[in-house]
């Protein structure tokens, strides 16, 4: 029998990461009297994204260097256009005092010799990008906060579903992934924090975990928020990174190339003008490695040894520390080597791209009483310091709205019906392992999937996603941990039908790799200037436009089109 | 379903010889949660092959015990 452990709290966040630990924090600054729980299925001392710390900030509005306007106008441009404007200046006006917080409770910034903060430039325009070469204990940093604002945390419990009643988020289930204990919590409003899908597309290693995200990331929130009702957008514009080969980490030209290194194709020639991760980057990269002058590499062998060392100290010890070893072994050395690149198999992001959970500027999704922030929601380009803004975001404006709200108790033959879904692998134990189940899974992302798009392939995927509920019901565990990694694998395949069905939807071009149709190669402002969104509506994924919202800063799209492309030596 | 075991190269190696019995240091902190103790011998090791070399168990281990190498499939 299994047991059931009943849990209340005024608000609950799922996923104690960057944003999951931010919004805690915050909502119990705005109330203390409120009752915050984290649940987070491993332990929020490593989790996420940034378990091992991170070696700078990407998107760093700091005053005297740029303004949240001119930040708003960059990511404009590098979006194509297709974004909530209003969400982004957030994360350009709170930026600010997120980075000032986070230096008073210890995290460490790099600073000139006045003291002020040290801004490099990588995107196209404009200076946004502020090194944290001791960035590694972030994640215990936090943690520490999270225990001196008093907000509990419930660590190995995953979330499988938000728990929705009258329209409105009312807590979620889950189980403890050690002792199997089934698990209700109720709350007045839930945040979702559960970051990227980042186990999509397989890497070519065929290793399922080698991926760029933490591999928990598995969509959990994407598919928690579908399944709540909740719309989700921009899916079809995928995370696609450029990544060293193999290892599937960043190599990292955000780090190195303030330093003087850049990419280059085989002949050690330029062929991007600008190293910022966008989609009209990726790209260029694939008409590069599908020009005969592949393979890619960033290139640093022309730095002197002083640089050299500098930037293999912070790349050694910060955010994928095992990069070392992992040159180490093949005997390869940044003073003699470019760093091989490749294009990364898709994902699901918004710190990256713009594929996410539609929020607004305060955090909330469009279910009363649920909230997203992080990889998941939908603010492109928000990396970890928008993790961090909607986070704030999210706790404080979660906390508010709790103040006037009563706990609903969850619907008893629902939760009957969620908890005989969640255990029947364990009723299988000699069904076929998740390991192959989600393998087959992330081929097929692969094989029909991963850009150039064409409707034929995503035809094929599309059915092949539908048809493999068939296949999940023949997944067996053995034991809590294997129905940990089951309950991903169904997270995954929901993913994976939002991914075929958001990119058949938009018939047109647009974000350079991330949606590129061989079918619809051009952009078409008159069809598509919009956002493309996806709900569940009477048990089907139903798609439909939505408006872009008219902009607070002026952009003209038509003039100013993001172009990183280098004319051909 | 007809099932096998295969074996597979597992990249979390621990040094038993230095690895603490009342200790679970590395087992907490891992992120995909692949560390557990063997119940006879009071020692960790890598039960599920589902590793992101990640490091933290590494680095959190007060006897130095461990060392993760890059799975073989990445080397």
């Amino acid at each position: 029998m299994t047991n059931t452990q009943q849990l209340k709290t005024d608000v609950l966040v799922v996923g104690g990461g960057t944003a999951g630990t931010m919004a805690a924090i915050k909502a119990k600054q705005a109330n203390p009297e409120a009752e915050v729980l984290i649940l987070e299925k491993a332990n929020i001392r490593r989790s996420g994204a940034i378990a091992m710390g991170m070696d700078g900030v990407n998107t760093a509005v700091i005053p005297g260097n740029s303004t949240p306007e001119q930040y708003v106008r960059e990511i404009t441009i590098a979006n194509d256009g297709i974004l909530n404007q209003k969400a982004v200046y957030q994360t350009g006006k709170l930026g600010y005092e997120v980075i000032q917080e986070l230096d008073s409770w210890g995290v460490k910034f790099q600073k000139d010799t006045y003291g002020n903060y040290d801004l490099k430039q990588v995107h196209r325009v404009g200076k946004y990008v502020l090194p944290m070469p001791e960035g590694k204990d972030l994640k215990k940093i936090l943690t520490r906060q999270v225990k001196r604002h008093k907000a509990k945390v419930t660590n190995r419990v995953m979330a499988t579903r938000v728990m929705v009643k009258d329209g409105r988020a009312i807590g979620a289930v889950g189980f403890d992934v050690r002792n199997g204990d089934f698990v209700v919590i109720q709350a007045k409003a839930v945040i979702l924090c559960t970051g990227a899908c980042g186990r999509l597309g397989l890497p070519e290693s065929g290793y399922l975990y080698g991926t760029y995200e933490n591999p928990t990331n598995a969509g959990d929130g994407y598919s928690m928020a579908y399944h709540a009702g909740a719309e989700l957008t921009n899916i079809e514009c995928f995370q696609i990174n450029p990544l060293i080969k193999d290892y599937n980490g960043p190599a990292c030209a955000y780090v190195a190339s303030p330093f003087g290194a850049y990419t280059a194709n085989a002949e050690g020639h330029r062929f991007v003008s600008c190293d910022y991760w966008s989609g009209q980057m990726m790209l260029e990269i694939w008409k590069e490695l599908n020009s005969g002058k592949g393979p890619i590499q960033l290139k640093m062998t022309h730095l002197d040894e002083d640089t050299i060392s500098e930037i293999e100290s912070i790349l050694w010890s910060n955010e994928r520390p095992s990069r070392e070893r992992f040159h180490e072994s093949r005997g390869e050395n940044y003073r003699t080597h470019g760093v091989e690149m490749h294009i990364s198999e898709i994902g699901l992001c918004s710190g990256h791209s713009a594929s996410g959970v539609w929020v607004n500027e305060k955090g909330e999704t469009t279910v009363p009483g649920l909230y997203a922030a992080g990889d998941m929601a939908s603010v492109p380009h928000n990396y970890m310091i928008g993790a961090f803004v909607f986070g704030r975001l999210a706790g404080t404006n979660a906390v508010e709205y709790v103040r006037d709200i009563e706990h609903l108790e969850p619907d008893a033959d629902w939760l009957a019906a969620e908890k005989a879904r969640i255990y029947k692998p364990m009723q299988n134990p000699n069904g076929i392992p998740h390991t192959q189940v989600e393998y087959k899974l992330r081929r097929i992302v692969n094989n029909y999937l991963q850009p150039p798009k064409n409707t034929y392939k995503m035809d094929i995927a599309l059915n092949k996603f539908i048809n493999y509920h068939d296949t999940l019901d023949l997944m067996g565990a053995r034991d809590p941990h294997e129905l940990m990694r089951c309950m991903e694998v169904y997270f995954i395949r929901d993913c994976a039908e939002m991914a075929a069905r958001a990119s058949l939807y938009r018939k047109e071009s647009r974000w350079g790799l991330y949606h590129y149709r061989i079918d619809y190669p051009e952009k078409n402002n008159e069809e598509w200037f919009c956002h493309v969104n996806l709900k569940k509506e009477d048990d089907q994924m139903t798609l439909f436009k939505r408006p872009v919202d008219p902009y607070i800063v002026d952009v003209n799209l038509e003039k100013e089109v993001y172009d990183v492309k280098v004319a051909s030596k | 379903m007809a099932l096998t075991t295969q074996r597979v190269d597992v990249p979390v190696i621990v040094d038993e010889s230095k690895c603490l019995e009342k200790c679970n240091a590395c087992i907490e902190v891992c992120p995909l949660d692949v560390l557990v103790k063997n119940p006879e011998t009071g020692k960790a090791y890598m039960k599920y092959d589902e590793c992101w070399f990640c490091l933290p168990c590494e680095k959190e281990c007060p006897t130095n015990a461990i060392t993760v190498q890059i799975p073989f499939l990445l080397r």
